[in-house]
């Protein structure tokens, strides 16, 4: 016995435990979120239940479990048609079930508003329009197909309207700039300018009238559906998004029904106060985010670490630089988004606004929360894992190198360009690596110094200067606190914040990834091995 | 204690007099004089800890890193002075070539190693870079064994190899001395053969002084024997003479394996 605790055998199955451990709640980690993420976008059966009292209910069965008051069990049932039944979810007694059946021709129709729409289909009404098809569902297919084909016209007008507004707000902004600094001496330019963004806004005005039209005329096009509870509801095509059969759906059916579904997650715009659409400025947002954070705080630790194990001597005032440098790291990361909030927006913002844009204020262009000072934030956040990383790495390159270069007659400079960083870089990729997977998840400091809910533009668009910093935007780990938390339907959100978390999952993964492929490559390439 | 040996016609290419060097409060070298003439080989032997790599390192300046040190006394290379702070360091270092105790190849391809010192310098015509690879490594001794894969990471080698490319990087510059750190001390006989035949070829172009633990190796390659011992020259003198019959008790003692 005394020879088995002395072969240490114990502590290797403690070991191998603890790593089991680990491993298991990582995976079940994924697991959860996968598993209530990726169900969400696969057409689920629409069940009609006849009850006992001579009622029905249509709907997709969301979870069964045992009614906590009376014991029997019970069943949860997403009815859909907020705005008939007021909410989207109801219980049913399995006791008060008459009958289920899963008619074939229920319809699930995703809408602009109010979510989702389950029932039946009764006819379409299209003025002045014939359409071909001989039953009322295809005539609806028919019918979507040609509003949608009208849709991406007025897109095209929407488009030049959103052109027209940037040049009319680019001139009221001019206007203000010029009137700001002598409205005398400028008077000329004044009034040319305002006579061109009038000239701006009388186009927009119009084009705006023609977009009303054309919607209006669309409009008129609308289908009569009924529900399970016998009401019946008049829609237009153009609040209809999308529409499925999913009883009468073939699994190919249902399998491209899903790939358009993921296709909308991460290339359309959020609806429904996020609860539904798409992500694809959060993610946008998310990733530029990160990326300037590691423009800002690679160059950044990379320079000071150089300089704390090359150049500086090693004395009283480098320790406390390095203490003070790894107690960085601990710092809670909303202090930072109070600094952030302090320094970056009220004191640089607020004094590049004073400087640069007096004529703007009180209405703030930099002093307020944007993509620029949240990156800046955290890339304060994470400069100190880069300055750690860099400086291991630095150190653990062998004195034999150094002297070898030296003694080459290269000077100090060139040996640290020529062949330090090169062999460091691996090293200050792992920095980098932990930096980003850190800045990617950090969603507290954000939400003071520039997340928001919603955000109606990009901070990239083909706008001059393309790159908007000064603009707030959105991200995928604020999203989930919203969606999750803030939303007015957090029941029928609750897909969308397991899609939302295996998304910023998915988009750390991907970014660790690519770098930790890169660093093996520059790893297998300046492995120090000689015999 | 000048006891220098002098053939005719050979001025010292360098020459230490009165040589003092403190790390900190300890004295590592006490008052050392001694010369070096052009194309020979200079050993220096002695106990660890007795100051010969030191005073190697002294040569090309490569004491400055260590902040501790302090030197004062005169070292002169080719007349001029080398402890001036007024010297050029990297021209120094160009003309005073070093190979260390361990191979340190570059993390890069054995072509890149070998032009490294050329390219820093500032010399990127690639005929040039071409031609000073082949002169070097053929003067090393090593381009028939390297010269199919010139742009195979130098880390790939074998000790013995990485050595050679070492010196043949150290060569490609076109120094007037190599210094050499106890080159063979991490190689098995085969290697050490082999880099003791090529310091007997780079003898006819170059200064060598090399520093050794092995007297075997002393009494093989070297032209002139100087014997160190805690931080003083004991005694310096033709090589033969020194193993043979060597003025000092204390050389006689270490020589003869007596203590050391």
């Amino acid at each position: 016995m005394k020879l088995f605790w002395k072969t240490g055998e114990p502590y290797v199955l403690a070991t191998g435990a603890a790593l089991a451990i680990i491993l298991v709640m990582s995976l079940a980690l994924v697991g959860v979120v996968m598993s209530n993420g990726l169900g969400y976008f696969w057409p689920r059966a629409l069940v009609k239940f006849e009850l006992k009292d001579g009622t029905a209910a249509l709907g997709q069965v969301t979870q069964r479990e045992k009614n906590p008051i009376n014991g029997t069990r019970r069943i949860q049932l997403k009815v859909a048609n907020r705005d008939v039944f007021g909410q989207d979810f109801r219980w049913i007694d399995e006791n008060d079930i008459a009958s289920r059946s899963t008619p074939a021709d229920a319809v699930l129709l995703e809408r602009n508003e109010n979510g989702n729409y389950f029932g039946f289909l009764r006819d379409v009404s299209a003025e002045g329009l014939t359409l071909a098809a001989a039953t009322p569902y295809g005539k609806l297919q028919q019918g979507l197909k040609l509003v949608s084909d009208k849709q991406d016209e007025t897109l095209k007008i929407k488009k030049q309207m959103s052109n027209l507004n940037n040049t009319a707000e680019s001139l009221r902004l001019k206007l203000l700039k010029l009137e700001y600094r002598n409205r005398e001496k400028n008077s000329a330019e004044i009034g040319e300018m305002t006579a061109a963004r009038e000239k701006a806004l009388a186009e927009f005005t119009l084009l705006n009238e023609q977009y009303t039209a054309t919607q209006a005329g669309i409009s008129r096009i609308t289908a009569r559906f009924s529900d399970a509870a016998g009401g019946s509801k008049e829609i237009s095509l153009t609040e209809i998004v999308a529409l499925q059969r999913p009883n009468s759906m073939s699994f190919f059916a249902k399998c491209g029904a899903y790939l358009e579904r993921i296709r909308e997650l991460l290339l359309d715009d959020p609806r429904e106060s996020n609860t539904e659409g798409g992500l694809f400025p959060a993610i946008f947002g998310t990733v530029m985010m990160v990326l300037l954070m590691s423009i800002f705080s690679l160059p950044f630790g990379v320079i000071a670490a150089i300089y704390l194990r090359e150049y500086a001597r090693d004395g009283l005032m480098t320790r406390m630089v390095r203490i003070a440098v790894n107690n960085l790291a601990g710092v809670p990361s909303i202090v930072y988004g109070v600094f952030g909030l302090g320094f970056f927006v009220y004191g640089i913002g607020g004094s590049i606004d004073s400087l640069f844009f007096p004529e703007r204020l009180p209405t703030p262009t930099f002093g307020t929360g944007g993509i620029l000072w949240s990156s800046l934030t955290l890339a304060l956040l994470t400069v100190p894992v880069v300055i750690v990383a860099t400086e291991e790495s630095l150190a653990s390159i062998p004195k034999g190198i150094r002297e070898g270069s030296l003694a080459l007659g290269a000077t100090k400079f060139q040996t640290l360009t020529k062949i330090l960083l090169p062999m460091a870089t691996p090293g200050i990729m792992t920095g980098l690596i932990l930096s980003m997977a850190r800045a990617a998840g950090e969603v507290a400091p954000l939400m003071i110094v520039g997340v928001v809910k919603l955000a109606p533009t990009l901070p990239f668009d083909t706008n001059f200067p393309f790159f908007h910093m000064d603009r707030k935007f959105m991200h995928l780990g604020f999203h989930i606190y919203d969606v999750g938390f803030q939303s007015p339907n957090v029941e029928a959100a609750k897909p969308m914040v397991f899609v939302t978390t295996m998304l910023l999952l998915a988009i750390v993964i991907i970014a660790s990834s690519a770098a930790i492929y890169l660093r093996n490559r520059m790893r297998s390439k300046y492995t120090t091995s000689t015999f | 204690m000048a006891l220098t040996q002098k053939q005719e016609g050979n001025a010292p290419i360098l020459s230490v007099s009165n040589l003092n060097l403190h790390y900190g409060d300890a004295h590592a070298l006490k008052g050392i004089n001694l010369d070096m003439v052009r194309h020979q080989v200079t050993a220096f032997i002695g106990p660890s800890g007795c100051g010969k790599s030191t005073l190697l390192r002294c040569f090309n300046r490569m004491n400055d890193l260590v902040e501790s040190a302090r030197i004062d006394g005169s070292i002169r290379f080719n007349g001029d002075e080398v402890n001036e702070s007024s010297t050029d360091v990297i021209a120094l270092r160009r003309r005073i070539g070093m190979v260390f105790q361990q191979s340190n190849p570059f993390p890069k391809s054995i072509y890149e190693n070998i032009v490294y010192g050329l390219r820093i310098a500032g010399v990127n015509d690639k005929s040039t870079l071409d031609e000073a690879v082949e002169r070097s490594l053929k003067s090393a001794a090593i381009w028939n064994e390297v010269k199919d894969r010139l742009n195979e990471s130098a880390l790939g080698l074998s000790g013995g190899q990485a050595q050679r490319i070492c010196i043949a990087r150290a060569i490609a510059v076109n120094p007037e001395i190599i210094l050499m750190d106890e080159p063979c001390s991490a190689l098995d006989p085969i290697s050490t053969l082999k880099i003791e035949e090529l310091i007997e070829e780079l003898k006819n172009k170059y200064t060598i002084v090399i520093v050794t633990h092995n007297m075997q190796q002393a009494a093989r390659v070297s032209d002139v024997t100087a014997f160190f011992y805690l931080g003083e020259l004991i005694e310096a003198g033709g090589t033969r003479k020194i193993f043979t019959n060597p003025e000092k008790k204390q050389t006689e003692d270490y020589i003869t394996g007596r203590f050391g």
